[in-house]
């Protein structure tokens, strides 16, 4: 199965809420990542301000940063290839790189939005 | 004393900088160690004086006080916790990444958050069974855990991936990723806090409504998480007699007393006892011993040789700033040191000589500054409410991302939202609106966002300097926050303090902090000074005799300029008396 890592950029708290603009992407990419490590995906998350060695142990994110520099995370990999910089992947990307099946999307609606509470109601 | 009846093993002293937890802490634990049960008194202030107060060296391992029978001392200092922890983090990978990349990580292991979450990692082990500590009878703690980072290590959703798995972490608990024990040893030290059988926790305030009003919060907040065992101790209040003579001292007196009447429904239950101010420093173990009795203290009281206080008023100040015409005049310092109040009196002088000004406050209260606008034709007053920026920013928050999140996620993003930077950033947002008016007129402001806050928002600042370059237009129109508070044509950072040793020490780290992003704090206020206000109570002149070291420090050590502003016999409201804190004639006497 292929190896996705992301590499996010230095928050503070990578909910991205103490940042002067909210990045709307990645609570709701939190969330996908979650949906996707249980429906068997290998994903790996980095945090530069918490685990910057895995960003310099990695020649292509290595040089990635050097280049580009931290404005143009996050990096996403997959098997060691960039696949996607800059933003975050939609939760079909996702699942498409992790080889799952998208069931339809009512049931994403119904996991997400109706299971603790009746906000679809 | 009911804080001393019955103690369980934990105690716990908690209040904002400068109220004297440090002080109650050793004189409670001597208390004890003399009544022969087996101490361990901890600190985790970073400029603690324990070791001052017996008189020893003590520093960051279990050292016992000589003097005393049965009781030890350890010195956390968390700025240093919070240091090794960034080298921890940084040092592997200095010289791997680029310079600019490095100093981004470690400004994000810089904030306040940090350095509680690193202190708390260096007392769990204290909190929990271990051979370490299983030789004392009561552990006695000179601070405590805020409810924000008691709340965040509760949350399940705060665990998942951390210290487990080490990656692929959801949540926002970034300084949490490199502390070094188990989650269970973190469960076990949170089941000790809320235990009131084996914790107590002691609220220190002053006789003052600002620090009541923290203690209340800090009350509540607790509570609110399932820790109730709250004791008050409303320390060093002035005894009445002290009035007898002294119009200064009768008027205090009558201050702390209404705001004693006045105090938050949440502190009236509580178990409370008042401890008088001494006319004594807190050094030595006569002194200690005597902090919590009652008895004569005549013995201590000797003849003050007479002192003179020669430092520069508020006027000079004023004068300078209004030299420059225009531009941002921010007040920054910690809550309840008189921000609002120096704001609106200097901002009243400016316009008072026919310069355009605008007052911006976040004072909770409004009354201030509600009875100045329109009073002269050059002030406009506005206010910004920092209860509903913030909320107003939680909403905007809440509605765009909880949406996607199940309940773990989407309690853990509403806790990352309860963080004290979310307050700042929410304030900051709100001023930042204002801020571009101080091209042509002067914009007064009662708060100011820190260094480290401004650190963090730059990325936003790097990016118009990058879009600027490749635009090609001018400069002026891309000011950020930051590059604006930089350049000293365009703003003054005025810190305000008190004239006592935690409130200096907290506005040097702010200048600290705020050099750290480049920029140089204009001046210093000492606020409420009892020595520039020429006090005849023996009290008041010996607390008048500490003051002068601390304004010495901050002349000689800290600011480029500074002016003392005298305590008043009122609350500095309305248009004269606040003017009275610039023209008053009440400096440059003999006490």
């Amino acid at each position: 199965m292929a190896i996705i890592q992301v590499f996010d950029p230095a928050l503070c708290c990578s909910s991205g809420v103490c940042g002067i603009n909210v990045d709307p992407a990645l609570v709701s990419f939190s969330a996908d990542v979650d949906w996707a490590l249980q429906n068997g995906a290998q994903i790996e998350r980095f945090n530069l301000a918490r685990q910057p060695m895995a960003f310099a142990e990695n020649q292509t994110v290595k040089l990635f940063l050097e280049s580009l520099g931290e404005e143009a995370l996050p990096l996403i990999l997959v098997d060691g290839e960039i696949v996607l910089s800059g933003q975050y992947p939609s939760r079909e990307k996702l699942a498409d790189w992790a080889s799952i099946t998208l069931p339809s999307a009512e049931s994403k609606q119904a996991k997400n939005c109706c299971s603790d509470n009746n906000c679809c109601g | 004393m009911k804080f001393l009846k019955e103690p369980p093993r934990f105690l716990f002293f908690t209040g904002k900088g400068g109220v004297g937890k440090t002080s109650i802490a050793c004189a409670t634990a001597m208390q004890l160690a003399e009544a022969g049960r087996r101490i361990l008194l901890v600190s985790t202030d970073p400029a603690s004086n324990v070791g001052q107060v017996f008189g020893i060296t003590i520093g960051n391992k279990i050292t016992p006080v000589e003097a005393v029978k049965g009781l030890f001392a350890l010195e956390i200092d968390p700025q240093a916790a919070a240091q090794n922890y960034r080298d921890r983090i940084v040092k592997p990978v200095r010289g791997m990444l680029p310079e600019s990349i490095v100093k981004s990580i470690e400004e994000q292991l810089s904030g306040a958050c940090t350095t509680e979450i690193a202190a708390f990692d260096e007392f769990t082990v204290l909190l929990t069974d271990s051979a370490l500590t299983a030789d004392f009878d009561h552990i006695i703690f000179d601070t405590a855990p805020t409810g924000h980072t008691i709340r965040l290590l509760q949350l399940p959703g705060a665990w998942t991936g951390f210290l487990e798995a080490g990656k692929g972490d959801v949540s926002c608990l970034g300084p949490l990723a490199g502390l070094e024990k188990q989650r269970s040893q973190y469960k076990e030290a949170l089941e000790a806090l809320d235990d009131p059988l084996r914790t107590r926790l002691i609220l220190v305030s002053r006789a003052q409504q600002s620090p009541l009003r923290e203690v209340a919060r800090t009350c509540e907040e607790l509570a609110a998480i399932g820790i109730s065992q709250h004791y008050l101790i409303i320390n060093a209040v002035l005894p009445q007699k002290e009035g007898v003579e002294d119009a200064l001292a009768a008027a205090l007196f009558s201050r702390e007393q209404a705001a004693l009447s006045t105090m938050p429904e949440s502190l009236r239950e509580l178990p409370t006892d008042h401890v008088a101010l001494k006319p004594f420093n807190l050094v030595g173990l006569e002194a200690l011993r005597q902090l919590l009795s009652d008895g004569d203290q005549h013995s201590f009281y000797r003849d003050e040789q007479p002192i003179t206080l020669n430092a520069p008023g508020l006027l000079a100040l004023v004068d300078e700033i209004a030299l420059k015409g225009k531009g941002l005049v921010m007040f920054m310092g910690k809550g309840g040191v008189g921000k609002t109040t120096l704001a609106a009196a200097v901002a009243l002088e400016l316009a008072r000589r026919g310069l355009p000004v605008h007052l911006t406050t976040s004072d909770p209260a409004a009354h201030l500054t509600e009875t100045l606008n329109g009073s002269i034709e050059t002030l406009t007053v506005s206010r910004i409410d920092p209860r509903a920026e913030t909320e107003r920013y939680r909403q905007q928050v809440m509605s765009t991302k909880a949406i996607t999140l199940d309940a773990e996620g989407t309690a853990l993003l509403e806790e990352d939202l309860r963080s004290p930077c979310t307050e700042e950033i929410a304030i900051f947002q709100a001023f930042s609106r204002i801020i571009s008016e101080a091209d042509q007129k002067f914009v007064v402001m009662d708060t100011a966002p820190t260094g480290h806050t401004l650190l963090l928002l730059d990325a936003t600042g790097a990016y118009h300097r990058e879009f600027t370059r490749q635009s090609g237009k001018t400069e002026q129109h891309h000011l950020t926050p930051m590059t604006r508070m930089q350049d000293p044509e365009r703003t003054s950072i005025v810190l305000v303090t008190l004239a006592e040793t935690t409130p200096v020490l907290e506005t040097a780290n702010l200048q600290a902090e705020l050099r750290r992003a480049g920029i140089e704090p204009w001046g210093w206020i000492i606020n409420n000074s009892i020595a520039a206000a020429g006090p005849h109570s023996p009290l008041l002149k010996r607390r008048a005799q500490n003051e002068l070291k601390e304004i010495d420090a901050v002349a000689h050590l800290y600011a480029t300029r500074y002016a003392v502003v005298p305590l008043l016999n009122e609350e500095p409201t309305g248009a004269d008396l606040l003017l009275k804190l610039i023209h008053g004639q009440m400096r440059e006497h003999t006490i």
